[in-house]
């Protein structure tokens, strides 16, 4: 019997201005590893995990993420439901520092009720004093822990994207969704990341992510998914997808006859 | 000369109500309400109404401010929640200015532009001249609550929360955050303080009328969280005291320049308030006290 993915997309469609972006997208992540997911510029894989992480809501189709039905659901409900996604362009907050990012991002805050932030009850404290060992943590698995009360603007590109990894492992999710989380990093700095990667399957994180580096994603994933115009074109080991010829025509075109 | 300087601490006090209540939601989550002077002009008109028609004693109508002025809050956000954020300033203006039209038409029940007088002060008839003096300590003591009530939710992963909503609405909800929530919480808090802030103002005045209730009142205490610090309790009270000690120094200032006529003193008077701020804004671009962005506790 094969498991139950963690996640399972079902024909999910969804038009932009009567642009056709996703045309019925179907793909399933099983737990436990990472997932990686190419294909050309304008294959639809941002828009993909915007709709995923619920930024922006499907025309159509089914999202089943960890045995439920989240399609159509609020961002903050689905990040709390155990899906965290990171962005392309490391999006931050500018005036929070390194420390503020890796605390927000923690889970289940009595502090985050105005009554209980407001009487500062000893829930909240012990639960910030968790909080703040496991940022510490997170901070120093990462390496930025002597960056730890900078703001987050004083970060490299590179660190902002290790930053934004760090953020999604202080959520605890099953699953996060890395939108290209090397673009735009230095070779040295991009082992770092991939090194750091690996390790959050055995941390109990599935991961699914998009990148154009195909070293990164032949050293990291299995299997990889490959998408062109909106759908789902192939999947399979690295090696698999590298030599199908579907593959090579989406990225570089049919030979003309 | 002591009373003097008691009306405009007391005054000063209100603004600095008005400012904390800005701060909030301007500094705090990053919502601007150009409606201000609406939501105390809410809390004055809710007060003065219970108090001198329905009798009712002064701390039940400082209640009903703070439930009026949170009520009148918890319209204007959930009417907006669908609009862009630019969207609410516009609202909020157009709220304010509802209100004052409001409280100088229905003339059956706001006596219109002639206001309502009579409005009764805590223990004036016994304390005679020392009134002021009692009324700035009452004002002192709503400054301090809710000031030392900003100052935890400032510090707590409320607060947290909130800066987060400030600086990218979009990436705070993808980190769990229930954004609507967190901005209508914060606006129907911010709405009922400036309700306080203007039951306080009408118990001291005696009168309310609806000019006192202009937009400019918004201005002032937008210039007082930018001037003081905006995402700081405290440097909106210094904010709140500066443009109020500004707004009556000048007055004597310009007393002192010789050879200028009543009208170019008023119109001089205003050129060194934005000359002032102007300075200080230039100086400390991020205000006298500048939001703080507090170290990580160090692991034991």
């Amino acid at each position: 019997m094969t498991p139950v993915p963690l996640l399972q997309l079902k024909n999910l469609r969804r038009a932009f201005y009567g642009l056709d972006v996703l045309r019925g997208v179907d793909l399933a992540v099983s737990a436990g590893g990472i997932t990686g997911l190419i294909g050309p510029n304008g294959a639809g894989k941002t828009t993909l995990f915007n709709v995923v992480s619920g930024l922006v809501p499907p025309d159509a189709g089914s999202i089943r993420f960890d045995g439920e039905e989240v399609a159509g659901w609020a961002p903050d409900a689905i990040s709390r439901r155990g899906l965290v996604r990171t962005f392309q362009v490391a999006r931050g907050f500018p005036k929070l520092s390194v420390f503020q990012h890796l605390m927000l991002y923690g889970r289940d805050q009595p502090g985050e009720s105005l009554w209980q932030a407001i009487v500062g009850t000893k829930a909240v404290r012990e639960r910030e004093a968790a909080l703040a060992e496991r940022a510490w943590e997170t901070a120093r698995f990462l390496k930025l822990d002597h960056l730890i009360d900078n703001p987050a603007t004083a970060l490299s590109g590179g660190q902002k994207k290790l930053l934004e990894i760090g953020r999604a492992l202080m959520a605890e999710p099953r699953l996060v969704l890395l939108d290209e989380p090397t673009a735009g990093v230095n070779p040295t700095l991009q082992n770092e990341i991939g090194e750091r990667l690996l390790e959050l399957p055995k941390r109990g994180i599935t991961v699914l992510l998009i990148e154009h580096d195909m070293g990164f994603i032949a050293r990291l994933c299995n299997p990889v998914i490959v998408m062109a115009e909106g759908q789902v074109l192939t999947q399979g080991t690295f090696d698999e997808v590298r030599t199908d010829h579907r593959v090579r025509e989406a990225y570089l075109g049919r030979r003309a006859a | 000369m002591l009373s003097y300087l008691l009306f405009i601490a007391t005054i000063g006090g209100i603004y600095g109500l008005l400012a904390l209540s800005l701060n909030l939601i301007w500094g705090g989550v990053g919502m601007v309400n150009l409606g201000l002077a609406g939501f105390f002009a809410v809390g004055a008109y809710a007060s003065a109404l219970l108090t001198t028609i329905g009798h009712a004693p002064i701390p039940a109508g400082w209640l009903m401010a703070l439930v009026a002025g949170g009520f009148a809050g918890l319209v204007v956000t959930l009417s907006t929640t669908r609009l862009r954020e630019d969207y609410l300033a516009i609202v909020t203006l157009g709220f304010a200015e509802a209100v004052r039209l409001i409280a100088s038409n229905e003339i059956w029940l706001t006596r219109g532009t002639d206001g309502i007088s009579g409005i009764p002060g805590p223990w004036k008839r016994a304390l005679g001249p020392d009134f002021n003096a009692v009324y700035f300590l009452i004002v002192v003591l709503a400054l301090l609550v809710v000031f030392f009530l900003m100052r935890r939710i400032d510090r707590s992963p409320y607060g947290r929360a909130l800066r987060a909503i400030r600086e990218d609405a979009q990436v705070a909800q993808v980190a769990g955050k229930p954004v609507l929530r967190f901005k209508t919480e914060a606006f129907v808090l911010s709405a009922a303080i400036a309700g306080l802030a203007g039951a306080l103002y009408g118990h001291f005045t005696s009168y309310i009328a609806p000019d006192m209730f202009l937009p400019l009142i918004t201005v002032y205490i937008f210039l007082a969280v930018a001037s003081g610090g905006t995402g700081r309790p405290a440097g909106a009270l210094v904010g709140a005291y500066m443009v109020m000690t500004l707004l009556e120094s000048s007055r004597f200032f310009v007393e002192w320049i010789p050879g200028v006529t009543a009208v170019q003193r008023a119109a001089l008077k205003e050129l060194l308030i934005a000359v002032a701020l102007i300075v200080v804004l230039r100086l400390k671009p991020s205000g006298i006290l500048p939001e703080r962005m507090p170290p990580a506790p160090r692991p034991s």
